[in-house]
């Protein structure tokens, strides 16, 4: 890989001109007054079109993401996107749209969201979806709102607090409390699951709702699921959905029929659209028939949310079709599973069974510590696989585990490239009983070794200015 | 193996008070420090906010984790650490000097229900 960090501002030289314009044929427009002009001009880039496009290649080749390579990613399904997703939604139909477009004129965007909700209502066993959350926060947020609503409107003001399992992704606890909601954390069982009997003394007339995501942070299916939803659902509470785990359940069980009242789904993750690096993404909420009401009238995102990936993700639902949607589920529990099974010799499983799309490792079985050396960490697996061509897996969540690592491989995975990442594994654990230093000073091939990330936390720069 | 000092009361949530006559000294355990990792932010409340027992204070975060800072008394808070602001590190370079908030107790007998050394040690399983 060749090294490159530069900034577009440190190619400019001013004066640079990479573009011309045409002649302006119109009257000048009159000059703005000077309360509304800029004291000082602001500091744009002036680059030529070869360097500007040159800065920008050398940027890209830095990166790593699906379409370079394995991205065992947990929690986050980094799975292929398929190319005929962006073949749809640049259909210029599409990309010539404008969201104040008279409705006239966008019937077709129209009949996507349409077709989208009856397919997406399909899917999950909810009866209404929303389209205007563009991540997966936002939709939990929106979701939590919702339940807020249905409890105002039915005049019950105690309901105040939201029960979340200590396994949750961390999001749902932060949702909850954006939404001026109150925190209950229930503890987990031996075996992963949501202890039940934990759970019954918190059910009162003070619980909104309980936030959910199964199979859980750990890639195991919740099989208490419909006693949890009756006992909350008893109480008065309604059950929420954290649809960043629908992958392996799709075409196979519907979060509806668990007892869910409402949910969101992360399309672009289950549903195949781009991500990483921050977006962009759109987490749909669906309600049950009883909630559809409750659903915002007051928008929580401009124009509907992000159209171009609610598109690309009807595409994929197309493509597939439902025989296919099943096997995305089933393929993607049967490949988290054999890299379990393969892996579970040379890697610390905490529980056994058979997991979802994801499970998590605790470290290394044989970290290679003795008197003079320290054992080599789960930090140091994940950046010594760099050097064999791997994006690291989740490392340090859940925090159930001292040394957790999550792996998630989704269906997209052919048999030779996840054979090649157990073998690497092994590899990397034979290492480090043999010298955990090989892993320690790891990676050994990358542009960026091991960044500080203390200092970074408690330093951060976030200016380019600040940064040379 | 987890500093523990004798003489200091503790809470399940590895709060440990030092009582100065009517005021209760709070800071985290050692035991504490070692399972967040390198605290990178120390968030406390402000001198004459009102803090509850059991009910959280603030939030120690690391580049692992963040957790809620749960109070082990009820009262007013009449310092803080403001030393903690800059370089939330004092935690992890001594826990037990480098308390996070002094409170004026409204019920000292709050603190019966908290542990002794011994029973606190019993509880990290040390």
């Amino acid at each position: 890989m060749k090294y490159y960090d530069k900034l577009v501002f440190e190619l400019s030289q001013k004066g640079r001109v990479g573009y011309s314009l045409p002649v302006n044929r119109f009257p000048a427009a009159p000059e703005l007054p000077n309360e509304l002009k800029r004291e000082v001009s602001p500091d744009l880039p002036e680059i030529s079109e070869p360097d500007v496009v040159r800065h920008y290649t050398n940027l890209s080749q830095m990166n790593f993401g699906v379409d370079t390579g394995f991205y065992p990613l947990g929690s986050c399904t980094m799975k292929y996107n398929p190319k005929v997703n962006e073949e749809v939604a640049a259909l210029p139909g599409f990309t010539g749209l404008h969201p104040l477009m008279h409705a006239g004129l966008t019937k077709g965007a129209l009949k996507v969201y349409q077709e989208m909700d009856k397919a997406l209502a399909a899917i999950t066993g909810m009866a209404a979806f929303t389209f205007d959350p563009c991540a997966g926060a936002h939709g939990e947020l929106t979701g939590l709102m919702v339940m807020r609503q249905y409890h105002m409107n039915r005049g019950d003001l105690a309901r105040t607090k939201v029960i979340v399992p200590d396994s949750a992704h961390g999001t749902n606890p932060a949702s909850a409390a954006v939404c001026g909601l109150e925190i209950v954390e229930v503890k987990s069982l031996e075996n992963g699951r949501v202890d039940v009997e934990a759970l019954k003394p918190l059910l009162d007339g003070t619980i909104a709702g309980m936030m959910m995501t199964n199979p859980n942070t750990l890639g195991l299916f919740e099989t208490q699921i419909k006693e949890i939803t009756e006992l909350v659902h008893a109480a008065g509470g309604l059950m929420y959905y954290d649809g960043a785990n629908m992958n392996p359940l799709m075409g196979v069980v519907r979060p509806g029929d668990m007892g869910f009242d409402i949910m969101h789904l992360n399309l672009h993750k289950t549903f195949s659209t781009p991500h990483g690096g921050g977006g962009p993404g759109s987490g749909p909420v669906g309600v049950a028939a009883h909630l559809v009401d409750c659903l915002p009238d007051l928008r929580v995102s401009g124009f509907h949310g992000n159209f171009g990936v609610i598109l690309r993700a009807y595409a994929y639902i197309l493509m597939l079709g439902k025989q296919n949607l099943k096997k995305v589920g089933q393929y993607s529990v049967l490949s988290a599973n054999y890299i379990k099974e393969c892996l579970k010799d040379a890697y610390k499983l905490p529980i056994e069974g058979v997991c979802k799309h994801e499970f998590v490792f605790d470290g290394l079985i044989n970290d290679g510590a003795h008197d003079e050396v320290h054992g080599a960490t789960t930090l140091d697996v994940a950046k010594r696989l760099l050097d064999f061509g791997f994006h690291a897996p989740t490392i340090y969540f859940p925090l159930l585990f001292h040394q957790a690592l999550m792996i998630e491989p989704t269906e997209t995975e052919s048999k030779e490239t996840i054979d090649a990442f157990i073998d690497v594994m092994h590899k990397i654990a034979a290492e480090a009983a043999e010298d955990p230093r090989i892993l320690q000073d790891a990676p050994h091939g990358a542009p960026i070794k091991r960044p500080d990330e203390t200092a970074a936390a408690r330093n951060p720069i976030l200016k380019f200015k600040d940064a040379r | 193996m987890s500093k523990i000092i004798e003489g200091l009361k503790y809470s399940e949530s590895h709060e440990w008070v030092k009582v100065e006559g009517g005021v209760a000294v709070v800071g985290v355990t050692d035991f504490a420090q070692k399972e967040m990792g390198d605290i990178t932010y120390v968030d406390m409340p402000d001198v004459d906010d009102e803090v509850t027992a059991g009910e959280e204070f603030g939030a120690l975060e690391s580049v692992k984790a963040a957790s809620d800072l749960i109070s082990p008394v009820s009262g007013k808070v009449v310092e803080v650490n403001e030393a903690l602001d800059d370089t939330p590190e004092l935690v992890n370079e001594d826990a037990f000097e480098n308390w996070i908030i002094k409170v004026e107790m409204s019920d000292p007998s709050e603190l019966d229900a908290l542990m002794d050394a011994a029973a606190y040690k019993e509880h990290i399983g040390e």
